[in-house]
């Protein structure tokens, strides 16, 4: 099932499956390795649409409620 | 050939500062690229027989630049020299992404396999040969923190090179990556360690937050609890029993008057010195640089230094990012705020890292007005907390309500958005202890070197304003605001001229005027919010634009009046 990263839920892991959004999103996440095909895991995220964070290999990154809405996991369930 | 620039790149947290004063001599030059405000530092190093300049570029992930930073970096790759790419060992595949973008480029280069020391730890295994003969360039294994690799590192330099064949990437950059460290890199399953799961945990609002609770108090009592150790301890002894006996003995053969006597060690009080209230450039010139704010700074950067080498700053940035933004700010902008708890002058100039000009005004013109220097805090601790610690308390509760509700009209009332936070949050580690006591000389060093000039100045300033009765002018001028607003009297006024120099020395004019406590805490607030002192000043003026700043300052001014009345009129 593919769902947006807002809605995995925190624990769940994924194969990321798509990035919609414009080209400088795209080239921007892309270079801090956020790209089709990796592997994630949802590590929390904040309250009220607050940053989204994940788990890519070992490091994680914080990203801003609407650019994790354009990102797409494919989520293993 | 001889190499005369080397230039250190790579991702953002990979230890490349920490690389580049493993590497550099005591003479480092911290620059702005021409036509920026993107600052990076140079110095040299040894080489043999030659000194080549060195260069510690902004952290980037590409070449194909996102941001202000990221773009200087790549201009300074097209002016040549030698490239030393500073890649994490924990992270090798999205390094290596900078990695094939630079070796496309055909520069001569070495790689340094850095943070290698904690790659065993994090079951990851790396195959080094192999990663060399793949690149086709020299790679090290270093850890920056340790010195370790640094000297083989130095050694490689010379040997620095191109790939003797084009680079072929087929498809995709970052499958070619992928296929790359699948062959080079073993990746061991390991538990979870402590350190990860607190990482983890406090970064979940359900616990973050109160872990966030947690670490600042605890981080405020060190403080508190450091710095009046030292004071006790340490340099009021120092003052009481080997500087006291040498003034009075200065000032017997001063003759205990006389415009000299004056100057140098002020007003005395029954034969007695009072370092508080004295205002000589020898008594309370010393007293409040070294005696009440240099405990308070030795303490406060020694904690931040910690937390910062910890890395828990970034988690504390994504923690409060959404209510910053209610403040026209993300997450990223409470940095500038805590480094401004040390001296506004590091966090006016942090606010660089904020890339909108109205999130840049937002955040200089919230720190000048609700964010008291540790000088300033120490003197505020040290003078109104003979009144009670309550009224200390009360300071900075009125100076918080300040914050928060006009960072929610400013952001009401400025057109725009803040962007979005987007953010790599390093892991904990626990920090090195030489790293943190080498930050903490660093930081000590420049408030001496920057602050202790001004105070002297400031005191002779008083001492000069006063005689030359400019300040008598001056009180019947201001008189109506100081004394029908905000019901201080008319002498304050000293205190408010001196605080656009420094505002420790403004506190401490407070205490020889005999006010009451309201008076005294009125006082001690207009202070912190009605202007900034000049150095912070000036930086804000280069940060923001004279105009920017002119409407910040306007914004300060007005902030003072009001809060300064309402507390007037409010207070018992």
């Amino acid at each position: 099932m593919i769902v947006s990263l807002v809605d995995m839920k925190q624990g769940e892991s994924g194969t990321i499956a798509d990035l919609r959004g414009g080209h400088g999103f795209t080239m921007r996440i892309q270079s801090m390795g956020v790209y089709v095909g990796k592997r994630v895991k949802k590590v929390g995220s904040g309250f009220f649409r607050g940053p989204q964070t994940v788990l890519i290999d070992k490091y994680q990154i914080a990203i801003g409620y609407g650019m994790a809405s354009k990102i797409f996991v494919e989520v293993d369930r | 050939m001889a190499i005369n620039k080397i230039l250190l790149i790579g991702n953002p947290n990979v230890g490349k500062s920490a690389l580049f004063s493993r590497m550099t001599g005591a003479k480092v030059v911290i620059s702005n690229y021409p036509g920026t405000t993107v600052e990076f530092c140079q110095g040299f190093m040894k080489l043999g027989d030659a000194t080549p300049m060195i260069i510690d570029a902004p952290g980037t992930y590409t070449l194909s630049p996102t941001s202000k930073a990221e773009a200087v970096a790549v201009r300074m790759l097209d002016e040549g020299g030698v490239v030393i790419n500073v890649v994490d060992a924990t992270n090798l595949e999205r390094n290596l992404n900078l990695t094939i973008e630079l070796l496309k480029k055909d520069i001569p280069m070495v790689i340094a396999l850095n943070m290698w020391d904690d790659t065993s730890h994090r079951g990851i295994e790396i195959d080094v040969g192999r990663l060399e003969e793949t690149l086709g360039v020299p790679v090290v294994p270093t850890c920056a923190l340790t010195g370790e690799g640094i000297k083989e590192l130095v050694q490689k330099i010379p040997a620095a090179k191109k790939r003797e064949k084009k680079l072929e990437v087929e498809g995709d950059g970052w499958q070619y990556v992928g296929r790359i460290v699948q062959e080079v890199q073993r990746l061991h399953h390991r538990h979870h360690t402590f350190l990860e799961t607190l990482a983890d945990l406090s970064i979940r609002p359900l616990t973050g937050f109160p872990i966030a609770m947690i670490i600042l108090m605890a981080s405020f009592f060190i403080v508190r609890f450091v710095a009046e150790g030292l004071i006790g301890y340490v340099f009021e002894p120092f003052f009481d029993y080997l500087w006291t006996p040498i003034v009075l003995r200065l000032s017997s053969f001063l003759g205990q008057g006389g415009v000299l006597h004056g100057i140098l060690i002020g007003e005395m009080s029954g034969g007695k010195i009072d370092y508080s209230i004295s205002f000589g450039i020898l008594t309370t010139g010393l007293f409040v640089p070294f005696a009440m704010v240099l405990p308070y700074i030795i303490s406060f950067y020694l904690v931040l230094g910690i937390l910062e080498d910890f890395g828990y700053l970034p988690r504390l940035a994504v923690l409060m990012d959404n209510v910053m933004h209610k403040l026209g700010l993300h997450g990223y902008s409470i940095i500038p705020m805590i480094l401004g708890l040390g001296c506004n002058v590091p966090g006016a100039l942090a606010t660089r890292l904020l890339e909108g000009r109205r999130e840049k005004f937002i955040a200089a013109t919230l720190m000048a007005v609700a964010v008291p220097c540790m000088a300033q805090i120490a003197m505020i601790v040290g003078l109104v907390g003979q009144r009670g610690g309550r009224y200390v308390v009360f300071i900075f509760a009125v100076l918080f309500i300040i914050l928060i509700s006009k960072g929610f009209l400013l952001n009401k009332i400025l057109k725009g958005r803040s962007p979005e936070i987007l953010l790599e949050i390093p892991p904990y580690r626990i920090p090195h202890i030489v790293a943190v006591i080498k930050k903490l000389r660093m930081r000590i060093y420049s408030f001496i070197k920057e602050a202790i000039p001004y105070v002297l100045l400031g005191i002779l300033l008083v001492n000069i304003l006063y005689s030359l009765k400019v300040i008598s002018l001056l009180e019947s001028l201001f008189s109506p605001i100081l004394q029908n607003v905000w019901g201080l009297p008319r002498e304050a006024i000293g205190a408010l001229i001196i605080g656009f120099l420094r505002k420790d020395v403004a506190v401490g004019m407070l205490g020889p005027l005999n006010m009451t406590t309201k008076q005294l805490v009125i006082g001690s607030t207009v202070l912190a919010i009605y202007f900034p002192c000049i150095a912070t000043f000036v930086v804000l003026v280069r940060e923001l634009g004279l105009r920017d700043m002119f409407k910040s300052a306007l914004l300060m001014m007005g902030t003072a009046l009001v809060v300064g009345g309402i507390l007037n009129f409010l207070l018992p």
